[in-house]
């Protein structure tokens, strides 16, 4: 683990008594979704982690419960470090804190959670879908949504699907 | 040429309506820029000076659909901007043809999901599917002949 990382994730966990996750030697931070403004704030501001890299989400139904991990990468220009958060988030109507407030940037990147996952941030400046059309119903990269693919037409049922596809009228 | 021989002194050509109008509408064809993904990079190959599409009288590609009369839809056609399609062709003045070019555009392809549009033919009629991914610039250059063949044999009774 990097020397800055070594020094300040300890002072971090005792600080908001957080747990961590480790994966081949990078370290994420496990912050529950009540304190991830407070967290942030320091980070950003004491930490030197001036820079929100990346923010998505994954989905780990059914394996694991809670269900949802909302996912930050923080990043140090200052220390060129990296250092990730995570937010478990229960399955049941979530929602959470937008980060808007610390860095500016999460707009887009929660726009892109809640159109992918359905996941609400409160406080969010403009909270629409970012990819899927406006009408869409269904957020598709949860591992319920079904994969809605049209059935493969070969030679022996060719017919039958070709008689269920929408044609365009001229 | 060999034409002036069969003139005479008389300095005229008969000729049936229908074939004057076909010849016409064949050599003139402006397709619109329809390149939605890798298959348009074929699309711009098949009409950069290897292969040359302006041969067939089409080098001249439309950013409008109100100039152009044929729509090459070139890569996946998204959910999103299916509507944008339909919205194109409707703005192209008739008589207006469609070559779906590539897997994706003709069936869905690999791509075989809720984001895709399973075919272009869901949204417009389409005259000629081009299959390949991506097809070579010779096979969109072929469907595109199959395409003058199809209009050289259009009927003047069929014209609305």
């Amino acid at each position: 683990m990097n020397e800055y990382l070594q020094s300040t994730v300890p002072l971090l966990v005792e600080r908001f008594g957080l747990d961590t996750y480790e994966f081949r030697d990078q370290i994420s931070l496990i912050v529950p979704a009540p304190q991830i403004i407070e967290v942030c704030l320091v980070l950003r501001d004491e930490f030197k982690f001036e820079m929100l890299a990346a923010q998505s989400a994954v989905d780990y139904w059914p394996q694991q419960e809670p269900r949802f991990h909302i996912i930050y990468q923080l990043y140090s220009l200052e220390k060129n470090v990296r250092l990730g958060l995570r937010v478990p988030l229960d399955g049941n109507a979530p929602s959470m804190a937008s980060l808007e407030v610390v860095y500016p940037n999460a707009n887009w990147h929660e726009r892109e959670i809640w159109d992918m996952f359905g996941i609400r941030f409160e406080g969010h400046s403009d909270l629409r879908r970012i990819l899927m059309p406006y009408d869409w119903e269904g957020h598709p990269l949860r591992k319920d949504y079904p994969l809605g693919y049209e059935e493969v037409a070969f030679s022996f049922n060719r017919e039958e699907v070709d008689r269920r596809k929408p044609y365009a009228k001229e | 040429m060999g034409v002036e021989q069969k003139l005479g002194n008389m300095g005229a050509v008969t000729l049936k309506l229908e074939q004057v109008v076909n010849w016409a509408r064949t050599n003139a064809m402006w397709p619109m820029l329809f390149g939605l993904a890798c298959c348009a990079i074929e699309m711009m190959s098949a009409q950069a000076s290897n292969y040359d599409m302006s041969r067939f009288g089409m080098e001249l590609m439309r950013a409008s659909p109100r100039q152009s009369d044929l729509m090459i839809v070139a890569g996946r056609v998204s959910r999103k901007m299916a509507p944008v399609l339909r919205r194109l062709y409707d703005q192209m003045p008739d008589p207006k043809w469609v070559i779906a070019m590539g897997d994706c555009a003709s069936c869905g392809g690999v791509f075989n999901n809720y984001a895709i549009v399973q075919g272009v033919d869901e949204i417009v009629p389409v005259d000629v599917y081009v299959a390949g991914c991506p097809p070579r610039p010779e096979a969109l250059i072929h469907g595109i002949l199959v395409l003058h063949e199809k209009v050289r044999s259009e009927k003047v009774k069929d014209w609305s």
